[in-house]
């Protein structure tokens, strides 16, 4: 599915990433770990080709189609899906509309058939319950006015209504209380699939109790510098990043 | 100075010029070279104008033959689409009178419609009796190559609600300007505008709004998305007169500019002789935030798309104050025309 090798990139002129290599083979989650700073959030927006995110040296692709190569919008319908980890506010744009010009977008892009309105209702009532999330907020213009922990659950939404094969979750869990990690880790959790892979970033073990990784990742320094099982979320939660940091 | 002796006499000096203060960035002095001839009158079947559905009474000035007199009675309620025509390469001006008797009612649906390199002035006077009630709503589609000014004169009486929103998107050179005598006396005012321009376009919304007594409300809100050489102009004052206590009035104007090439020039004014008074004003002019496009794009929406949602969204804040629902709606579409790709 994934396969991003010896990746550089720089922001405005400072190399964040120096080398990263990783694989996440189909119906594989990964989680990946790092201190603050380590280029986690540069990663993720690397592969989603966010402008000022300048690519230096390395390859990235996703089933063996070149990714760097492609616009943000082509990835996307490609099936890259990435949670924000701030997301960002749209004033003026109430939810629904976001989500149906963005799948219809996506739709039109592989050559399938617009939603009908009366299906694509249909598709958020139901996803929008699962997710406990009030219909009636996805009238309201996007992430406007919404909490911290209700801008996460509005991103695993959008990706269920979107229904991407390779998900990047950048610290999802953060702001969500002990309900609702547990309602957005259900939502991630029915994705899973041997089509589809998952990046999971986090700072805590505790979401990695609800969504189980098959491998673990330790970022630190723009580098993957140690790669375990389950076990080594554990391990890091007990330990800290100490001895990686002087390993990078 | 004015346009419409400039026009009468085949005059350029009596046009307005940059050194006017108040035309500076609407220079007509060193654009127009020569008058032209007067305009012939219209030839052919201009067609339905966009309005006519909901319109009780059309009225048409093409080539600024006729003079449109509206009389709304008392108590009554009147819909009227105003057809403002302009074509081939002549100057022409048009004269429309407009009066509400007490607690009249006007949905005034006005269009600019223009084919050719004209020259078009066109007068308006507005007056309102007490309790009267108009909302003006304004599309200006002028041609690419037509020099249009729209002066409008509106006369508030106590009690009295005026709202107006007027779209555009330009012209070779276009000004619309609305200037309003406010009596206070809890009439209300709400003056809003939006334009779209594109390639070489040139539009100037220009408000005065003069508060001479007491309890008077005004509420403004501009917004403006320009692009590639075109060049967008903002001129709003409020005159606050000496003893027009408790005057209520904001004023916003927003604009994005999508191109280096594109230009914004805003002057808002508050002039404040008075003492008890709450009067606040904003003014943005940026580029369209880079981080929400990129979040719209990585939900899949191509670059033009994306753009086209959020400017959308952006002036939608100014369409969505139109009372009128039919009207709301169309307009919604006549905006949302010029900003998709
Ligand atoms: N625009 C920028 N200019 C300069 N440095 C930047 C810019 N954006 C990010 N950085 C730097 O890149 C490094 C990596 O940032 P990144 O956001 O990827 O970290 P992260 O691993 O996601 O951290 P966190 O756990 O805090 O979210 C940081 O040192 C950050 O300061
Ligand atoms: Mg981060």
């Amino acid at each position: 599915m994934l396969k991003v090798t010896n990746l550089h990139a720089e922001v405005d002129g400072k190399e964040i990433l120096k080398g990263l290599s990783l694989e996440v083979p189909a119906g594989e989650v990964h989680a990946i770990m790092g201190p603050n700073g380590a280029g986690k959030s540069t990663l993720s927006y690397v592969l989603t080709g966010r402008d000022g995110y300048e690519v230096t040296g390395g390859t990235a692709t996703l089933d063996g189609e070149d990714l760097l190569a492609l616009a943000p919008d082509v990835r996307a319908a490609r099936g890259v899906f990435l949670s924000f980890q701030y997301p960002l506010e749209i004033p003026g744009v109430p939810a629904l509309t976001f989500i149906r010009t963005a799948l219809n977008a996506q739709r039109r892009a592989r050559g399938e058939a617009e939603i009908t309105a009366p299906a694509f209702l249909k598709l958020a009532r139901e996803k929008a319950q699962a997710l406990k999330i009030d219909f009636d907020m996805l009238k309201r213009a996007l992430n406007v006015g919404f909490s911290g922990g209700e801008k996460k659950r509005m991103e695993i939404l959008q990706m269920a209504m979107l229904s991407p094969r390779f998900l990047i979750l950048d610290e999802t869990d953060s702001g969500l209380d002990i309900d609702a990690l547990r309602i957005v880790s259900d939502g991630v959790n029915a994705l899973r699939g041997p089509d589809r892979a998952m990046l999971v970033i986090t700072h805590y073990q505790r979401l990695l109790d609800y969504i189980k990784p098959d491998r673990v990742h330790v970022l630190a320094g723009g580098r993957i510098v140690a790669s375990g099982g389950p076990e080594l979320a554990h391990e890091l939660e007990a330990n800290g990043y100490e001895r990686y940091e002087q390993a990078a | 100075m004015s346009l419409t002796s400039a026009i009468r006499d085949r005059d350029v000096a009596q046009l307005p010029s940059r050194r006017d203060e108040d035309w500076r960035w609407t220079d007509l002095r060193g654009l127009i070279r020569i008058l032209p001839q007067p305009s012939p009158p219209f030839a052919g079947d201009p067609g339905a104008g966009v309005f006519d559905p909901l319109a009780t009474q059309v009225v048409t000035l093409a080539n600024g033959r006729g003079e449109a007199v509206i009389y709304v009675p008392a108590g009554e309620t009147a819909w009227v689409a105003l057809r403002i025509l302009s074509q081939g390469d002549g100057a022409h001006a048009a004269r429309v009178s407009i009066t509400l008797a007490d607690g009249a009612r006007l949905h005034l649906f006005e269009t600019y419609e223009g084919e050719g390199g004209y020259v078009a002035q066109t007068s308006l006077a507005l007056t309102l009796g007490e309790g009267a009630g108009v909302e003006r709503i304004v599309l200006a589609a002028d041609s690419a190559g037509g020099v249009s000014i729209s002066q409008a004169e509106v006369t508030l009486s106590p009690k009295s609600e005026f709202a107006q929103t007027v779209l555009t998107c330009g012209g070779r050179r276009q000004r619309i300007e609305t200037r309003v005598a406010h009596p206070g006396g809890h009439a209300s005012l709400r003056l809003d505008g939006v334009y779209l321009l594109a390639d070489k376009a040139h539009a100037d919304l220009t408000t005065v709004v003069t508060h001479a007594g007491v309890d008077g409300l005004t509420e403004q809100l501009t917004k403006g998305v320009v692009r590639d050489q075109a060049r967008g102009v903002f001129q709003g004052r409020i005159v606050v007169r000496e003893g027009a206590d408790r005057t209520d009035a904001k004023m916003g104007h927003h604009a994005l500019i999508l191109s280096d090439r594109a230009e914004v020039d805003a002057k808002p004014e508050l002039e404040i002789y008075a003492d008890d008074v709450a009067c606040a004003h904003g003014n943005t002019v940026g580029a369209l935030d880079e981080d929400a496009m990129f979040y719209a794009r990585q939900r899949g929406m191509p670059e033009a798309d994306a753009r086209a949602l959020l400017t959308e969204a952006f002036v939608g804040q100014v369409i969505d104050r139109i009372d009128h629902n039919e009207a709301r709606d169309l307009v919604r579409g006549w905006a949302a025309e010029r900003l998709r790709p």
